[in-house]
């Protein structure tokens, strides 16, 4: 019976799966991107095929899984490499169709009756009602005005006497915080005019800004110039050179890494912040080893006890999420209210400018980062020290060696081959370690020198995330372009680091 | 071992003792600080290890109880704490069921079935591995800001597509499974074949329960990755009652409004589950550690 009913429901789950997603690419072909509509149809189709096909029975397993990494994972780094040959950024944010259609949905009020106006509640929404002066009323569909975007609506012609509308009236001061969203409404009335809002109490009657010529150039119909899309620099331009916003997304080859690598005002605050990345994370494992291995040492030795207890103290910090430990480091190093600086005042008198100084800041950083790290390395050492043999350490203790000499010419010789490419791969970790960076000090104190948006604690990546999110150029390309070149030296690092751990393992053979 | 033990050795056990006592203090002083902080009065007063007064205003805050202050005035929560902390563990644990299944399937099939492309496969997913998502943000930015377009359900400032995008990175776990998968014998489901099972039933009714262990391990791995991720979440979400903690956490501490006190309350809150869940799975953690995932 089990049997029989996963019969019927298979293939109808698969055919009712099928056309919904073939519903969908429909939808997104209307929405005018035909490219994206492509790549869901071929995945649609790959899907089909996987799943009804008995040769890629073993595929089945496999194709929501390795779907989601590709397009979550594989995906955006292949598109990283593609935004950071484009001008993509707050200015320049739109596609080439959409800009010319934003000009060519643009209005300019015309001389012409204007029309009163007034709000009217609705429930949770709102209806605009307009008033002709020779009498005729005109009122929308309810609206919900939550944010101020462009939107066009139709007014449908009303008897003057309509009394639920005249009842819910808004005043004033309601009013007023519906401004902007009702800025950018557009209402088109039965006779094709359209009005949009010239005073508080007023609709006044609009054109279309811009005609469209054959030879895909605007004329602006109120003065007359005319505006061509200048597909170098991704504006729509006047004659006389003007770029009018909004822009829109073209390629524009290497320009950004141009900037990077030439402009002075890119390349000065690149490479300060490329070395100050390279010894962050340097010293960051430089550190974290250091203390990892004396305390491994320490808990693999057999005479000392509550090495239990020892052990999990000591990997505390590294079981604490790190969001909360590095905030929490943020307040105690807090320059007028934080604990380390009373302590340091009651002691020595002294308050040092944690977040101001740069290098102090920088201090701090390796500091908090040493405290997050080391339980890590310490994990790890202890591991390859116990895979030491102990007659070696039997062999030196009859030759009379101290503690000391068994550490630097037993110990650290020996781990030090297996540990290489994990010490590589923590540089490559802290050489992006955005979150301490971006919790901590935010890449502050900011040069004062260079008019990008840049830290003397910045690292590359926090550099990057600055210029995409938090500059108020939004320079989504240049962001990308950069985070292009980090990938690469992750790459080069992940090279090395392979070829070691393949050296490792021959050897061990 | 050295069978004749003189007398420096025993000094050198105590002295190994001390600085391990004193390293250990020095490391959980910070822990030691915030508890303090929590339980003494007010947001910005630089107070003493025991504070002499103890207040819970702070523990009020944090759990969403509004108190009267000194001056007669209600002071009431000024961010969701207990909200954030479950959209956390609401969008953690989503996107470790749905990573778990995806990743469960695929290690079935790379551990047991042979196919074109296998050995590809699975070294392009510890490739893919190596480069972290902190370089893409602007790509998976502007990815979900077209999804968003479609299918707002899973746009930006929305939990459905944070879940989405923790969703895709499971080469790890795919990787730890299948490890585990091929230590368990294959005859046992050759047998269950034999009997007539087709491979589904084999691996949803033979191999899946004997590997419970392993898929719970990789559950809290990615439960935990799902909690403490920060640069994702700071990109897609944006509304504060949408935030995840390790986003909003952040804003107990702007310069503006400095909310020392009622931070250390928070972070206690929310920092002790997920630091027991932690060291509970650690046991098993470790040796995924040492396969090649970092931290610090």
């Amino acid at each position: 019976m089990r049997r029989n009913l996963g019969r019927v429901w298979q293939p109808l789950l698969a055919v009712i799966s099928a056309l919904f997603g073939l519903y969908m690419v429909m939808k997104i072909y209307v929405a005018g991107q035909p490219s994206l509509a492509l790549g869901c149809m071929a995945v649609l189709g790959i899907g089909i095929y996987v799943y009804t096909s008995g040769r890629a029975y073993a595929y089945r397993y496999l194709f929501p899984g390795m779907l989601a990494a590709a397009v979550f994972v594989l995906l955006p780094l292949i598109y990283t490499f593609a935004i950071g040959f484009t001008n993509y950024s707050s200015k320049n944010l739109l596609s080439y169709e959409r800009a010319r259609q934003y000009f060519l949905e643009e209005t300019y009020q015309v001389e012409g009756d204007s029309y009163a106006f007034s709000l009217h509640d609705d429930g949770n929404a709102y209806r605009i009602r307009l008033e002709r002066p020779d009498g005729k009323v005109f009122a929308t569909a309810p609206l919900a005005l939550k944010k101020p975007e462009p939107l066009t609506v139709e007014a449908k012609e009303l008897a003057k006497t309509d009394a639920a509308l005249s009842a819910t009236e808004l005043q004033t001061p309601q009013l007023v915080p519906l401004l902007p969203a009702l800025k950018k409404v557009t209402v088109t009335l039965p006779d094709t005019q359209q009005a949009t809002l010239s005073g508080l109490r007023e609709f006044a009657p609009v054109r279309l800004l811009y005609k469209a010529n054959a030879d895909g150039s605007l004329t602006n119909q109120q003065d007359g110039t005319v505006i061509r899309a200048d597909q170098q620099t991704g504006f729509f331009t006047k004659a006389n050179g003007e770029a009018l916003q909004p822009g829109f997304k073209v390629g524009v080859g290497f320009d950004n890494y141009k900037r990077i690598f030439t402009e002075p005002t890119f390349r000065e605050p690149f490479i300060r912040i490329f070395i100050w990345t390279v010894a962050f994370a340097g010293l960051t494992v430089v550190f974290t080893f250091a203390v990892g291995v004396v305390l491994a040492v320490l808990l693999n030795w057999e005479a000392l006890r509550f090495r239990a207890f020892y052990r999990v103290m000591l990997f505390l910090p590294y079981a604490v999420p790190g969001f909360i430990s590095i905030l929490v480091f943020k307040g105690l190093f807090s320059e007028n209210s934080g604990e380390i600086n009373a302590m340091l005042k009651a002691l020595f008198g002294i308050s040092p400018h944690w977040f101001s100084d740069p290098w102090l800041a920088r201090s701090m950083l390796l500091i908090v980062n040493t405290w997050l790290g080391y339980p890590y390395m310490m994990v790890l050492c202890m591991g390859l020290i116990k895979a030491i043999p102990s007659d070696l350490y039997e062999a030196s203790a009859i030759a009379g060696a101290g503690p000391l000499t068994n550490f630097f010419k037993i110990t650290l010789p020996l781990i030090a081959k297996p540990i290489t490419p994990l010490l590589i791969s923590a540089f490559a970790f802290n050489f992006n370690n955005f979150v301490l960076i971006a919790l901590l000090t935010g890449g502050r104190p900011d040069f004062i020198d260079t008019t990008v948006p840049a830290g003397e604690t910045d690292l590359l990546v926090s550099y990057t995330y600055r210029i995409a999110f938090e500059d108020s150029g939004q320079q989504f390309g240049l962001a990308a372009a950069i985070s292009t070149v980090i990938f690469i030296m992750v790459a080069i690092l992940s090279i090395v680091n392979l070829r070691l751990t393949k050296v490792n393992q021959q050897e061990a053979r | 071992m050295a069978v004749v033990l003189d007398k420096s050795h025993r000094w050198r056990v105590i002295a190994a003792h001390v600085f391990l006592l004193a390293f250990i203090a020095a490391i959980i002083f910070p822990f030691l600080m915030i508890i303090s902080i929590s339980l003494r009065p007010g947001n910005y007063a630089v107070g003493e290890l025991i504070p002499s007064e103890i207040s819970l205003e702070h523990w009020k805050l944090a759990l969403g109880i509004s108190y009267q202050g000194l001056d007669g005035q209600l002071v009431e929560p000024q961010f969701p704490v207990l909200l954030w902390l479950w959209n956390s563990i609401k969008i953690a644990a989503m996107s470790a069921a749905i990573g778990l299944l995806l990743s469960t399937t695929c290690a079935y099939a790379f551990a047991r079935m042979q196919f074109k492309g296998k050995r590809m496969m699975m070294n392009s997913l510890l490739l893919m591995q190596m480069f972290p998502s902190v370089l893409a943000l602007v790509a998976i930015y502007a990815i979900f800001d077209r999804i968003g377009s479609h299918v707002p359900a899973l746009g930006i400032d929305t939990h459905g597509g944070l879940v989405l995008a923790y969703t895709g990175g499971i080469a790890l776990h795919i990787w730890t499974i299948k490890g585990y998968f091929d230590t368990i014998p294959v005859e046992i489901e050759e047998a269950a074949k034999v009997d007539g099972a087709t491979p589904f039933q084999a691996f949803r009714y033979v191999l899946l329960p004997m590997a419970l262990p392993i898929l719970m391990v990789v559950f809290l791995l990615a439960f935990i990755q799902g909690i403490i991720e920060y640069p994702i979440a700071s990109v897609l979400l944006h509304e504060k009652d949408n935030l995840t903690l390790a986003v909003g956490a952040k804003q107990f501490l702007y310069p503006q409004h400095y909310r020392w006190g009622d931070f250390a309350a928070a972070a206690i809150l929310s920092g002790l589950p997920i630091t027991a869940v932690f060291l509970l799975a650690q046991k098993w953690m470790i040796s995924g550690l040492t396969a090649g995932g970092v931290k610090g």
